[in-house]
């Protein structure tokens, strides 16, 4: 299922943020949003939800507009993984995967055990079995990040929408998460995230667009979009693009001299 | 279960313990409630009450006799309304501290009392009968709460919550000055006695023909929150993750207020303003059992009946003079609060 903003206009009552949006998400892709702190990428995310209006322009989520879905229909259409956060009473891990299946539960419903074992197999699959029982509000920032990328997984929607997913995770376990990200394009999925990290972007990005002070500056390959001089313009740092002798490419910032 | 999960849950006991703790609580609100009917001052046997009871209900009422008399028309409706009006506020307040996501929220929160008192105050200042007085109590609280719905509503930016929030708290300051305005105007020796007694909350006068109206009006209430505890929960993540899960978010937000309101509402006009209960209770039911709604709310609710039926068995036999519920629920739920929270167990989590 495709996303897809058309001249989005972003933002708050008397608060503009992105201007003219538009953006583009096939089955099996990853599209990659960066940008530096406060360039409107969360804004957009809730934009493209609907968690907040847009303020001009259109969302189109599979074939159906936005704004004609009701949440329910939204929410097994999309799942949004936020950025990790403190929930404020001590639910379990478990618990919180649950709440992922309630769009796919009757009003009155409570989950079942087909939702039990969604749960547990999306826990399971981010290598957290075992932090099923335990409170929410006593795992660490990582590990409650992984628990809300469960939660999402466990809403078995078409779509993902990804709100720096890898922001507070650690090594291995950002390379947990972008190893999952990746086989979930595979299988046909279709993901927008987004990262403070181009080298993630050239890791898994299948397009980019690169948003700078309410624009996408450009959009396209990672190849072609992250080129060193954009790069230096959105982030306004010297930076280098290089490809490692893997194959790999990666973005060095200009730290200065260090003699 | 893995060492690093084990180190991560909070008691052991307390995830799957829901149906045991629901089943020893009933239990004990059952020997509670058998208690109190023998004790006052006049004191009864077990068999000799169970008796009487059964004579009462078989209808050979022994016309004139005082134990019967006691039993069915004083202490019967006394701790009906105790174990009603604890359960109903307990009640309220797991619902309200859920959906404001804050664990310092009492069923107050959005002027329902307040409201109610003014009503209430307002009768008696008219001299108006007791049926009259209690109708009077629970208008005013649904139409304190729903004033504060219109003035949210009215406002159409910022956090939702916190409007609301604020918007009781504006007009619950409102309401208490009209409330002291009338405690001004109101005759000091025949009237001001009754308003300072139904502001600090009594069951002493509750009567059987208090109750009956005042219990489907709970249970109508209680019975959606009952039917949407899992959404409920979801909400309690905030509206946008709530929204993002699929739940029209403003909906439900309104469906809970009116059932906890009208619940509130409907005891306060009968026992008039019992502080302490739906802000406590809820956070002892919750180390309990977790914060998961569906059980947290029959756990609350029980708990709450059972506390308050001993608080209200305590306020009628500890002196010769009634002691009001609302100094007495604090005075004995305060310290025991404290101890809890000295164990160092995190109670408002």
């Amino acid at each position: 299922m495709r996303i897809e903003a058309r001249n989005l206009d972003t933002g708050y009552s008397g608060h503009p943020v992105g201007h003219g949006l538009s953006i583009l998400a096939e089955s099996g892709s990853v599209l990659c949003l960066l940008g530096p702190n406060g360039s409107g990428k969360t804004t957009l995310f809730k934009t493209l939800l609907g968690l907040i209006p847009a303020r001009g322009g259109e969302v189109l989520i599979g074939d159906a507009r936005l704004q004609a879905l009701p949440r329910a229909e939204v929410a097994r259409r999309v799942a949004y993984v936020p950025q990790a956060h403190a929930a404020p009473f001590a639910y379990s891990a478990e618990e919180i995967v649950l709440m992922g299946r309630t769009a796919r539960l009757g009003l009155l419903s409570q989950p079942g055990e087909r939702d039990r074992e969604a749960a547990l197999a999306a826990l399971s699959r981010l290598g957290i079995a075992d932090l099923a029982p335990a409170d929410y509000t006593r795992l660490s920032g990582g590990q409650r990040q992984l628990v809300l990328i469960a939660r999402a997984l466990a809403q078995e929607t078409p779509t993902l929408v990804m709100d720096e997913p890898t922001a507070s995770l650690d090594f291995g376990n950002q390379a947990i998460v972008l190893r999952e990200i990746a086989a979930l394009a595979k299988s046909g999925l279709t993901i927008i995230l987004s990262t403070h990290d181009p080298d993630h972007a050239f890791a898994i990005g299948t397009r980019v667009a690169l948003l700078h002070e309410g624009n996408i500056l450009c959009t396209g390959s990672p190849e072609k979009a992250l080129t060193a001089d954009a790069l230096s313009t959105v982030y306004g740092v010297p930076v280098q693009v290089e490809r490692a002798p893997s194959g790999r490419i990666t973005c060095l910032p200009d730290f200065g001299d260090r003699t | 279960m893995g060492e690093r999960a084990r180190t991560l849950t909070r008691d052991g006991f307390r995830r799957g313990a829901g149906r045991g703790t629901i089943g020893l609580l009933v239990a004990a609100v059952a020997l509670l409630s058998m208690g109190a009917l023998l004790v006052g001052p006049f004191p009864l046997g077990p068999f000799e009450a169970i008796g009487r009871l059964l004579d009462a209900i078989a209808g050979r009422d022994a016309a004139g006799d005082a134990a019967t008399t006691v039993l069915v028309s004083i202490r019967l409706p006394r701790i009906a309304g105790a174990l009603l009006v604890g359960a109903a506020l307990a009640a309220a307040g797991a619902c309200y501290q859920t959906l404001f996501r804050n664990p310092l929220v009492s069923p107050d929160i959005l002027g329902v009392s307040a409201g109610a008192g003014l009503g209430a105050v307002l009768g008696i200042f008219l001299s108006l009968p007791v049926a009259a007085i209690q109708f009077m109590g629970f208008a005013g609280g649904l139409g304190a709460v729903a004033l504060v719905g219109f003035v949210a509503a009215a406002i159409r930016h910022g956090d939702r919550t916190l409007i609301l929030v604020l918007a009781g708290v504006v007009v619950g300051a409102l309401t208490g000055a009209a409330t002291s305005l009338l405690k001004v105007l109101a005759d000091p020796y025949d009237q001001l006695p009754a308003i300072t007694f139904w502001l600090l909350g009594s069951l002493a006068g509750v009567k059987g023909e208090d109750i009956w109206p005042a219990a489907p009006v709970v249970l109508a209430g209680l019975v959606p929150l009952v039917l949407l505890r899992w959404r409920i929960n979801v909400l309690s993540l905030g509206d946008e993750e709530a929204r993002a899960l699929g739940i029209e978010a403003a909906r439900l937000r309104l469906a809970v207020v009116v059932c906890a309101t009208l619940v509130t509402a409907s005891v306060v006009a009968i026992a008039g303003v019992v502080g302490w209960v739906g802000l406590v209770i809820p956070h002892i039911a919750r180390m309990l059992v977790g914060p998961g709604f569906g059980r947290l709310l029959p756990v609350a609710a029980l708990l709450g009946a059972a506390y308050l039926l001993v608080v209200d068995t305590l306020a009628r036999t500890i002196s010769s003079v009634e002691v009001p519920l609302g100094i007495l629920t604090a005075v004995v739920g305060a310290p025991f609060f404290l101890w809890l929270l000295a164990r160092g167990r995190r109670a408002w989590a």
